[in-house]
């Protein structure tokens, strides 16, 4: 995994980049906020839930965005939603990032056409990391979709910006 | 138990005019057409006499007649001129054990139905869900404000002439 292989046998030390580690303890503790928006939250639930144990990625729901480092957009963003979704993501701490789950927040998803009131696509209002498709999309899907992001964060580097869309 | 047919002679007894007709030519329940200034005296009506005893609203819905006329402009947009507005009262006696449905239509353009809140608690976020979808105005409601679209959205989206937004916010609304 790139920080262990650098390890000398007979004492305590480790010789890393600190890109390495900091990147390592980035995606070995991706926070969630913890929020649902439509049928697709129940699926994230699931995720969480013992069978599929979004926990052992270090994935754990937080309940206020300045604790968290991930936004899992689980559902139909409502135009009402939306606001409140940008709001939250302006609250969270930098480096954030975000996954959009399922049809309704990569597209509109069934709304896309007569939705008067859902927004087409969440990387309207902020940009996304990993989108996920499915509608809604299995746990195995969204947890591909964080394996996704952690590979992302993986080959960050303190050089160059982290974002660039 | 009453049947619908007997609730509307009594109904009919009691408020003469205000009690329109009942529609029985339907492949549901006969529903009592009544009109829409006086459906909160009826309601109360019905909900205290000894043989109705109408203690449970369990739905009210808006509709949209869809029977305004059709005006197709020269440069082909379309306006629906005139039409009306339903509200419709499912009730139930839990006491009983009867049912019925009750129908007020009001003009499209000046939608205003008497509100049932007094009556049935369970109606204030009822009528505020048929004001929010179609604008039908509920006289002395108590708190008569949008309940699940944000408070500055324009129009009323469930109306068969409604026209979706461009945009909302900043944010853009067609796909
Ligand atoms: S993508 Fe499908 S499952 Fe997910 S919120 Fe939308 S409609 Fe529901």
């Amino acid at each position: 995994m790139g920080l262990l292989d650098k390890e000398f046998a007979d004492s305590n030390i480790v010789i890393a980049k600190v890109e390495d580690v900091m990147n390592w303890a980035r995606l070995s503790s991706l926070w969630q906020l913890s929020f649902g928006l439509a049928c697709c939250a129940i699926e994230m639930m699931a995720t969480s839930a013992s069978h599929y144990d979004f926990d052992r990625f270090g994935v754990m729901p937080r309940p206020t965005p300045r604790q968290v480092d991930v936004i899992i957009i689980s559902g139909t963003v409502t135009l009402k939603m939306a606001t409140r979704i940008k709001r939250l993501y302006e609250q969270m701490p930098d480096p954030k990032y975000i996954i959009s789950m399922g049809s309704c927040a990569n597209s509109g998803g069934p709304y896309w056409e007569h939705g008067y009131h859902v927004l087409k696509g969440i990387d309207r209002i902020i940009p996304v990391d990993v989108y996920v498709p499915g509608c809604p999309p299995r746990p195995e899907a969204l947890l591909e979709g964080l394996l996704k992001l952690q590979e992302k964060i993986r080959n960050e580097t303190l050089r160059t910006k982290k974002k660039t869309a | 138990m009453k049947s619908p047919e007997e609730i509307f002679e009594i109904l009919k007894a009691e408020f003469q005019d205000a009690v329109v007709e009942i529609d029985s030519e339907l492949p549901v329940e006969p529903i009592i057409i009544v009109d829409p200034l006086a459906i909160n005296k009826i309601a109360q009506f019905l909900r205290v006499n000894e043989d109705l005893q109408f203690d449970s609203l369990m739905n009210l819905s808006g509709v949209d007649d869809a029977n305004g006329e059709k005006i197709t402009e020269e440069d082909g947009t379309v306006t629906i001129k005139g039409g009306t507005f339903s509200v419709y009262y499912h009730l139930h006696s839990t006491t009983i054990d009867h049912k019925v449905v009750l129908r007020v239509i009001t003009d499209k353009n000046k939608p205003e139905v008497e509100s049932v809140d007094p009556v049935w608690k369970a109606s204030t976020w009822h009528e505020r869900e048929a004001y929010d979808m179609y604008g039908i105005i509920f006289l002395n409601h108590p708190d008569l404000r949008r309940i699940l679209l944000p408070d500055d959205w324009d129009g009323y989206p469930l109306r068969k002439d409604y026209e979706n937004p461009e945009y909302y916010d900043g944010m853009k609304v067609p796909y």
